[in-house]
């Protein structure tokens, strides 16, 4: 019964000479949250760039709900419904934390500027919701975001609640699959334990599927159904937790391999 | 900062001595230039106060004391002690006064002893005389040292005076001057208010032939002082009782203020002359340009330097619409008419004015797509030249032989008949009253739009585009659509401008539409403030009401030789002192001063504090504000 | 680090409405070329063959020697915009900024050229002395050129690094206003003219037998070709261009490396405005009349050579200018006139827009690719 949401079929990409990924097959089933680990440099953000349409891929397809993704600019990837955080928090820093979430709404809406002028009956409704949208979203935090926050700048807030702005934001434009590109970065434990519950909210109460980059083992090993390993753009481990962290592979590519000889 | 404690006074000869010789250069340097571009000699002949001070010696004048002012100027920084001001101050102005002031004594000199007209086309001997007070060689050699003392040490001294003090001065002399340089306007005004036996004031006020007299200038030192003095305290509670109000009450508040001025908008012009109505016309003009500029700049972060094409298309496709002469320079095949046929056939184009408005709109529309199309996809930079050829080639095209037949090539097209409202009722361009209610109107319309479409759907994508454009798309904005979006609405309204310009001028020629026009609207919407609809207003009222447009003069016609090259120095000084404009936009000042916002935000305890990272939010937001596009 | 967004590789990308519009435009202009081009050759067959009579009736076809001329003017033309698109690339490659303002500093030094050849002829050495005094005159231009590079680096720009990308594109914008209209509160705005050169050098010389070439062009493309080598010599050869290089791929680095990167950049500037005086004194002596706007056209077109050699690219630049030069000499007659087309000199700036357009459209990073520091590839 599960639905295959994502596949990606023999995905590489190079830039000038450099494979930065290689042959990579990976595939999300709906209600699944997946782990994309692997040491620094082995091309996990550059996935998520290609799945998000950041950048184009040399060869191999990226396949969506049973239609290919490939060629479709960043924005299309997003109504189509691929959220995305980025590893270094980049929000909308002079708009207020509502607006943030409110443009991130922009591809489910359709009023332009002719609503706009004669403020018409659909525009105002539209408004409405948008907004309301937005409050839910940010909502999901608690009181953090919410309140007189809401018409802050996004620059005066905290670190960690950049990156809560950054999920909802993510979870603003209303998505299937959200990409969370290390959700606890630069977060203390305590602050990390309940972002990692919540992460599981994001898929029990929201129905979101969720793929996230983290280094935190201890979130990976707390929310993920199934983690991948990457090394130098290649796959090179796939399976539970502890399969994965059992794996020699693994272990080769994050300590090293042992010297067996001197050279 | 009331509780730091200060630390005594430091003594006079404690100073920065290289950066006071520094600051002294500066001046003599300055100075020289000025005289050199023959500013005092022309200004001279514009009065402030009849017969002792002339423009021409304001022009000089003001530079010791704003360089004697700044030479110890410091910022003074919360939590970090600073010295108390004292003699220090006064004697560095002085110094600086003095020793910039031998600038000119040397140039007395020069002048008295060499001829280099040659090459600089000023070297005269009114410039000498000028700047030897009409007297002898050896007096202007002499004076203006003394007169840096004095003018230096004023300035220097500024730090010294109680902030009452400085206030009251400040007022009295920004009365004089600015009642010296609305003369034209008062004077107007004054004759529109004749029943009310207002011109006996300005009779008071003003000498004959310009300037104001000595007591009118005495009486408005004093009023100004007395305002400053008294006024001020009940200015401020205005402004606290206000920011006091709860948000309904402060909606209904501006929307009153709004009426109001509105109100006044309406019924000023009555009483107003001809003089000063086609200036307001002028300034409007510019407040639509500038309007749809600050769409296109300000709200999406679109450097367009061509946005004089606009401009160009809404004022040629009038004119060629609405004139009925032209049928001449049809091609040929179609069929040749006598000129009665042609005032009676209806296709050749003898469009009401309003009407021909319609296909105006239509034709900006295409053409910001047109533009906008090849060039939205540059680098932010790259689009700033390519638009600008863009506003070239589209000059070129109506000023060319090939398409001279339709556009009048070089001669340009004439005889626009006046603003045609279907049947009802024309208004003559030669009528400025009339034009001006055009204009307002369509002020009104685009002022409306901007504030509009700032809080939309669109207006929001654009904001998310001018901060992080991969990012906003990445959030599902079509940056693409969204900009051309912004070409078509900033085109729109240059287009409405254009319209009026031609029917108001009655003609239209290649040459009212060079580059120069969109660096012009470029100042004025950098100047008055970016992002914000008020700052545009008053930035083209400051400018092109004082100042001057590219081809119309403006209230001081003494400056139009200038304006441009002030019009240089305030875009330099505007980038590097006060980016964010007169009147800032709440939002870009975040931008700009990102470090002073949020330590400010801190000191209020609007920081968000609800973990143990705040120190984290006061370092990472290193975060570059994007003006432009791209993320570092 | 995370690799650049915004690569897009061979992977065609879906077409939205912009991208086919754009792809008519590309269309439509190369066909317009093409068939212009064509219609060219016909009518130099025949300039009353059944096209040319019904589209140009009045097409009487290029003689050799007009051909000739063209190119040769395009090509001397073009020197000068490689000279000052120098300036533009360097600092472009340095700073990543558009110095709009070194189309001024061009203007200023054929402003300098101007008045001190004037004092020369004035003193008569101008005749009998003319190489001697030619070459005082270029040290002039170039150190006033210079200075006004260095200066304006120093006064507005050098504050500015580091904020956002269009606040120093406005400020040189400003810049670029307040010089041209300084050179005209001091020197008034009528336009300016250049002594006569001596009769040896502005006579038609013969070249290799068969081609003919007025002296003054020929003075320009020595003089161009002289400082393009002494340029390469400084940059490929010498300490400071090895910095210079190094501050241009990357600032931060470079000054770990011990470069001092401010006197760097000062250099950039300082070396950008003395080819710009070059320039400026060889376009007087081309055209013996300077006006205070006659850095600003120039200055674009030489932005444009630049950007269409590839921005950052000093080979490139040259290139691009003397494409640039030839395409505004040799199109309008050879592309435009057959298409019935009359007054076509006076869309010789149009066409060079319409080439920048073109390439920027085609190849974005110019004929010869862009050589850019690493913080500006993105």
């Amino acid at each position: 019964m599960t639905n295959r949401l994502l596949t990606i079929k023999n995905l590489s990409v190079t830039f000038g000479g450099l494979h930065a990924l290689r042959d990579l097959n990976f595939h999300v089933d709906e209600g699944e949250i997946v782990s994309v680990i692997g040491p620094n440099g082995a091309g996990k953000t550059t996935f998520f760039n290609m799945i998000s349409g950041m950048v184009t891929p040399t060869s191999g397809d990226i396949i969506f709900k049973g239609e290919s993704l490939l060629g479709l600019d960043p924005n299309q990837v997003t109504a189509a419904g691929i959220a995305r955080t980025f590893q270094n928090v980049r929000l909308f820093a002079n708009m207020t934390i509502l607006e943030n979430v409110m443009v991130a709404q922009h591809c489910r809406t359709r009023q332009g500027i002719g609503g706009s002028l004669f403020q018409t009956r659909s525009f105002k409704r539209e408004e409405r919701e948008i907004r309301e949208h937005g409050e839910k979203v940010l909502g999901f935090f608690g009181s953090r975001l919410v309140g007189y926050r809401l018409d802050q700048p996004a620059s005066v807030l905290s670190y960690a609640n950049r990156r809560r702005l950054e999920i909802a934001r993510a979870m603003a434009t209303k998505p299937t699959i959200i990409l969370l590109d290390e959700p606890v970065a630069g977060m203390n434990p305590k602050e990390s334990a309940i972002l990692t519950d919540l992460i599981g909210e994001l898929r029990s109460d929201w129905g979101f599927t969720i793929v996230l980059i983290e280094h935190d083992m201890n979130v990976v090993r707390d929310v993920s159904d199934r983690v991948v390993v990457l090394d130098h753009g290649e796959t090179i481990a796939q399976g539970s937790y502890d399969d994965v962290s059992n794996s020699p592979e693994v272990i080769e590519a994050y300590l090293g391999r042992p010297v067996k000889e001197t050279a | 900062m009331s509780d730091t404690e200060l630390l005594p006074a430091r003594k006079p000869l404690d100073q920065d001595w290289l950066k006071l010789l520094n600051y002294s250069f500066t001046l003599a340097f300055v100075s020289i230039f000025v005289s050199l571009t023959n500013m005092p000699v022309r200004f001279d002949t514009r009065m402030i106060i009849e017969p002792v001070f002339s423009m021409g010696y304001l022009s000089l004048f003001w530079l010791p004391v704003l360089l004697g002012f700044l030479v110890t100027r410091e910022t003074v920084l919360e939590g970090i002690a600073s010295h108390k001001k004292g003699f220090r101050e006064v004697f560095a102005g002085a110094f600086v006064g003095v020793v910039g002031g031998g600038g000119l004594s040397l140039l007395v000199y020069l002048l008295d002893n060499f001829n280099v007209r040659d090459p600089l086309v000023n070297w005269s001997p009114q410039l000498r005389d000028l700047l030897s007070f009409q007297r002898s060689n050896v007096f202007g050699f002499v004076i203006w040292p003394v007169i840096g003392l004095i003018l230096g040490s004023l300035g220097g001294s500024v730090h010294v005076v109680s902030t009452r003090f400085r206030r009251i001065v400040t007022w009295a002399l920004l009365a004089v001057i600015g009642f010296a340089v609305f003369e034209t306007v008062l004077l107007d005004l004054s004759e529109g208010f004749a029943w009310l036996g207002a011109e006996w004031l300005t009779d008071e006020l003003y000498f004959i032939r310009g300037g104001l007299t000595m007591h009118g200038a005495v009486i408005l030192a004093v009023l100004g002082g007395l305002f400053a003095a008294f006024g001020h305290g009940s200015t401020r509670r205005v402004k606290e009782n206000f920011t006091a109000l709860e948000s309904t009450q402060r909606t209904r508040a501006n929307i009153v203020i709004l009426l109001l001025s509105a109100a006044a908008l309406v019924v000023l012009p009555l009483f107003l002359g001809g003089i000063t109505n086609e200036l307001l016309a002028n300034v409007g003009l510019f407040v639509l340009l500038a309007l749809g500029l600050n769409i296109v700049v300000g709200l999406a972060g679109i450097l367009d330097l061509g946005y004089v094409a606009f401009f160009a298309i809404g004022g040629y496709s009038a004119a060629l619409i609405t004139t009925t002469n032209r049928a001449d320079s049809w091609p040929s095949w179609v069929p040749a008419l006598t000129k009665a046929q042609v005032a009676e056939t209806w296709w050749i184009p003898s469009v009401y004015w309003l009407v021909a408005l319609i296909a105006v709109v239509l034709f900006a529309a295409l053409a910001g797509l047109f533009i906008g199309a090849p060039v939205i996809r540059m680098r932010g930079d790259y689009l700033a030249i390519v638009t600008l050829g863009f506003g070239e080639i589209i000059r070129l095209m109506f000023q060319s032989d090939w398409l001279g037949g339709y556009t009048g090539a070089a001669q340009g097209v004439t005889n626009i008949p006046g603003f045609q409202i279907f049947n009802v009722a024309t208004i003559k361009g030669t009528d400025p009253r009339a034009v001006f209610y055009l204009v307002l109107f369509f002020c009104v319309i685009a002022i409306y739009v901007s504030w509009r479409l700032e809080r939309s759907r669109l207006g929001r994508a654009w904001m998310a585009i001018r901060e992080d454009e991969s990012v906003a798309e990445a959030m599902g904005i079509d940056t693409v659509k969204a900009k051309l979006m912004a070409f078509v609405v900033g085109a729109v309204l240059a287009s409405f401008s254009g319209a009026i310009l031609a029917a108001k001028v009655g003609s239209v020629f290649p040459t009212s539409f060079e580059i120069l026009v969109s660096i012009v609207i470029l100042v004025v919407v950098i100047v008055g403030g970016m992002g914000n609809i008020v700052g545009v207003i008053v930035g083209a009222l400051v400018l092109i009401g004082i100042l001057g447009g590219p081809t119309q003069p403006g209230l001081l016609a003494e400056f139009s030789e200038y304006k441009l090259l002030i019009y240089g120095v305030l875009l330099i000084v505007m980038m590097l002192k006060r980016p964010e404009g007169l009147v800032p936009n709440v939002r870009r000042t975040r931008e700009l001063h990102q470090d002073e916002y949020l330590q400010d935000a801190w000191l209020k305890g609007e920081i968000d504090t609800d973990s143990d990272d705040e120190e984290t939010a006061l370092t990472a937001t290193a975060s570059p504000p994007n003006m432009g596009t791209q993320p570092a | 680090m995370p690799p650049p967004v915004h690569v897009k590789s061979q992977t065609v990308r879906r077409r939205t409405g912009v991208d086919i519009f754009l792809l008519i435009m590309k269309v439509a202009m190369s066909g317009f070329v093409i068939l212009g081009f064509l219609m060219f050759i016909g009518q130099q067959i025949d300039p009353n063959n059944f096209i040319a009579s019904r589209i140009n009736p009045d097409a009487t076809g290029l003689t050799a020697a007009q051909f000739e001329g063209l190119i040769i003017s395009g090509l001397s033309q073009g020197a000068m915009y490689g000279l000052i698109a120098l300036g533009y690339s360097m600092v472009y490659g340095v700073l990543g900024f558009i110095n709009f303002a070194h189309g001024e500093v061009f203007m200023v030094g054929a402003m300098t050229g101007m008045i001190t050849s004037n004092k020369f002829d004035d003193a008569g050495l101008w005749e009998s002395n003319f190489l001697l005094s030619l070459a005082i005159v270029l040290l002039i231009a170039i150190i006033c050129s210079t200075l006004t590079a260095v200066t304006m680096e120093r006064v507005a720009y050098r504050r500015l690094r580091g904020s956002p990308r269009l606040i120093p594109l406005i400020t040189s914008i400003g810049v670029s206003f307040f010089l041209q209209n300084v050179s005209i509160a001091l020197l008034g705005p009528r336009a300016k003219t250049y002594p006569a050169l001596p009769d040896w050098l502005s006579k038609k010389r013969e070249l290799l037998g068969f081609i003919s070439i007025d002296g003054p062009r020929l003075l320009v493309l020595i003089v161009a070709t002289v400082a393009m080598l002494a340029l390469w010599f400084l940059i490929e050869k010498t300490r400071t261009g090895k910095a210079m290089r190094a501050v241009a791929e990357d600032k931060e680095i470079a000054s770990l490396m011990g470069i001092n990167v401010n006197r760097t950049i000062v250099t950039t500037f300082a070396v950008g405005g003395a080819m710009a005086g070059v320039a400026g004194i060889l376009w007087g002596l081309l055209f013996r009349s300077v006006t205070a706007v006659t850095g600003f056209l120039p200055g674009i077109k030489a932005f444009s050579a630049a950007v269409v050699g590839g921005i950052g690219n000093m080979g490139g630049a040259m290139a691009g200018g003397v494409t640039l030069g030839g395409a505004e000499s040799v199109a309008p007659l050879v592309l435009l006139e057959p298409w019935g087309i009359n007054g076509v000199s006076q869309l010789k700036d149009a066409v060079a827009f319409l080439v920048l357009i073109f390439v920027l459209l085609v190849k974005p990073t110019g004929l010869f690719g862009e050589r850019l520091s690493s913080e500006d590839r993105a």
